[in-house]
């Protein structure tokens, strides 16, 4: 009864190799969890302890150094916003790419596919002049209007109509329905899977984004929460338990979403992972 | 590949239908269609020729421009680039971020090493360890950073303590230029370990077990099974993961920008400048020194940076990466 032994064996291997890994992405998490409930006094005790002081307080204090409601508003807005505008308009380029045939349909998606491909540190400046000479500088506006657009978006909607089965325009087609009924009746509906996977791929760049809306938003108010939370760090004495408490406030929301939506979160990825 | 098969599926998908009777006259619903088909294209492509394409023909301009305090702009031909070439802050930023791309793929073993174990048959609990692994790829970035910065803290970390019960006392990881570097590594690979993972995952249970089986009748071991079964059916994914992997190393910010600090907290950070990164450069002369001109010819040296090394990855993968 060798055989199944090693065999035992190995599977206890798999499991306490992936229980380790599995660890070390937790307890930083589980750390600022137990940080986040501590007073300053005992989160900077040398050597740690592991009980908290259950300081709720740390929590409220986040809402009093920021204006965190404000910025959890903002963030919410801004990713429904721009969630709302690529799910409708890459739709339809993608549709379009993928289902209707046209003069320079090559050329055109060819040049969409180009914007994939270059850094987004290219398109900053420019984008802050738009925004500054419309007036639109620390507004919700200007953090949403470049992300109502997107290559990606309509590649990857692209891929999704391609794999429907062609009947199906043309019985509609036959019906006598027009591209654009056959898009809004006929595709969309089929394409719901593609569009939720794109849907939390927008959401979570949305809400994790930094780089964007801390150049636009200078004003607290009009902040989202990552530029809110970066700012904290830079302009108050390190207060580490309430930073905690801030930053575990912020990235709670999509944790809890992709929990909820793992399975199509994971197939957005391995759809765009096997793009190649 | 599958887009290729897909593409030409597409195309006769597009080909209208032929007109009842068989002769392909060329329908007039085809101008119409090519109407509707430009119209449903216009919003995503204006807002890509504004807000995308436009500006990057405009960021080529400006990197010939000096500009002026309240937003003037002159040309100044090659100056900026001139400037470029001699700049040590410069160059140790392009030397930075090139580290951290180079460092960044050891990543790729390491998710290779789980996905292969997370798709042992019969093993329970696959959706669980998934979950956990991929909790800091959701995780905001800033968010992560902060965690980080408070586990790597010199005096109260939870690093130190760790490698204090074996007698190690650890740096000030983040503000000593020894260790910086390598500090925000770990942290990049740590956090793009579960995208990986799930990646590398959805390849290898493309992988047909056939292949394992005749391997085995074929005498294999696993280690053999690994190298000449595993490892050529996952090269797309592999390639695919490295190449991602050094774009995204390559455009390195968040990271950087919280645990180190930018502006005046900068400053203070004697590790900074071996970890300041290029896109980090590029928003502290932009947005923080106003010295636009020369911010752009910054970006633009990044351009030249990743399309090379974009090329240099397509062209090697002939080598190495088969498609089944």
């Amino acid at each position: 009864m060798a055989e199944p032994r090693t065999a035992q064996g190995r599977m206890a291997g798999t499991h306490g190799t992936l229980i380790l890994g599995a660890a070390v992405m937790v307890i930083p998490f589980a750390w600022q969890l137990l940080t986040s409930l501590k007073t300053l006094t005992n989160a900077t005790r040398v050597p740690p302890t592991l009980a908290p002081d259950w300081r709720w307080a740390n929590y409220a204090q986040v809402f009093e150094l920021l204006p965190f409601g404000d910025q959890f508003l903002n963030t919410v807005l801004v990713a429904v916003a721009r969630t709302a505008g690529q799910l409708l308009f890459c739709s339809m380029a993608a549709y379009a790419f993928a289902r209707l045939r046209f003069p320079g349909r090559g050329l055109l998606f060819g040049l969409f596919l180009s914007v994939l491909m270059v850094p987004p540190a290219l398109f900053v400046i420019p984008q802050y002049e738009i925004m500054a000479d419309l007036g639109w500088l620390n507004s919700l506006g200007a953090i949403i209007a470049p992300g109502l657009f997107s290559a990606f978006g309509v590649f990857l909607l692209r891929q999704f109509f391609l794999g429907l089965p062609r009947e199906l325009d043309e019985a509609a087609r036959l019906d006598g329905a027009g591209p654009l009924r056959i898009y809004w009746s006929v595709m969309l509906p089929l394409a719901k899977p593609g569009l939720l996977a794109l849907g939390i791929l927008v959401v979570l760049a949305s809400w994790n984004d930094l780089f964007w809306p801390l150049i636009v938003n200078t004003d607290p108010e009009q902040m989202t929460l990552s530029a809110g939370l970066a700012s904290l760090q830079g302009q108050f004495q390190t207060d580490y338990p309430v930073l905690m408490a801030g930053s575990l406030l912020a990235s709670l929301p999509v944790i809890v979403v992709f929990t909820v939506l793992q399975r199509h979160f994971i197939q957005g990825i391995a759809f765009s992972g096997n793009k190649s | 590949m599958v887009m290729t098969e897909e593409g030409i599926a597409a195309d006769r998908a597009a080909v209208p239908a032929p007109a009842p009777g068989g002769r392909a006259r060329r329908p007039r619903r085809w101008t119409a269609e090519a109407g509707w088909a430009y119209l449903l294209i216009a919003p995503t492509g204006l807002g890509l020729a504004v807000f995308y394409l436009w500006p990057v023909l405009q960021t080529g301009y400006f990197s010939f421009t000096e500009w002026g305090p309240f937003g003037g702009h002159e040309w100044v031909g090659l100056d900026n680039y001139r400037a470029l070439a001699a700049d040590t802050e410069v160059r140790q930023a392009l030397v930075n971020t090139l580290l951290f791309a180079l460092l960044g793929l050891l990543g790729i073993p390491l998710a290779i090493v789980f996905a292969a174990l997370l798709n042992r048959p019969k093993l329970r609990g696959v959706s669980v360890y998934r979950a956990l692994f991929f909790i800091p790829v959701v995780t905001m970035p800033v968010a992560v950073a902060m965690v980080w910065r408070w586990l790597y803290n010199g005096d109260f970390g939870l690093v130190n303590q760790f490698l204090s019960v074996f007698g190690v006392e650890g740096p000030h990881w983040i503000a000593d230029p020894a260790t910086a570097l390598y500090a925000l590594v770990a942290v990049c690979i740590w956090a793009g370990l579960g995208y990986n993972i799930v990646v590398f995952l959805a390849g290898l249970q493309a992988i047909p077990r056939e292949f394992y089986e005749a391997a085995e009748i074929d005498g294999a071991g696993p280690v053999a099974q690994f190298r000449r079964v595993t490892l050529p059916l996952l090269s797309p994914s592999i390639f695919f993961v490295s190449v991602l992997s050094v774009i995204g190393s390559l455009q390195l910010f968040d990271l950087v920008y919280v645990m180190a600090g930018s502006g005046q907290a900068a400053r203070s950070n004697p590790a900074m400048p071996r970890i300041q990164t290029v896109v980090g450069l590029f928003y502290d002369k932009a947005f923080y020194t106003n010295d636009r001109g020369y911010a752009a010819a910054i970006v633009m040296a990044l351009l030249v940076l990743i399309v090379v090394f974009t090329a240099i990855q397509f062209r090697l993968q002939k080598r190495w990466v088969h498609y089944g």
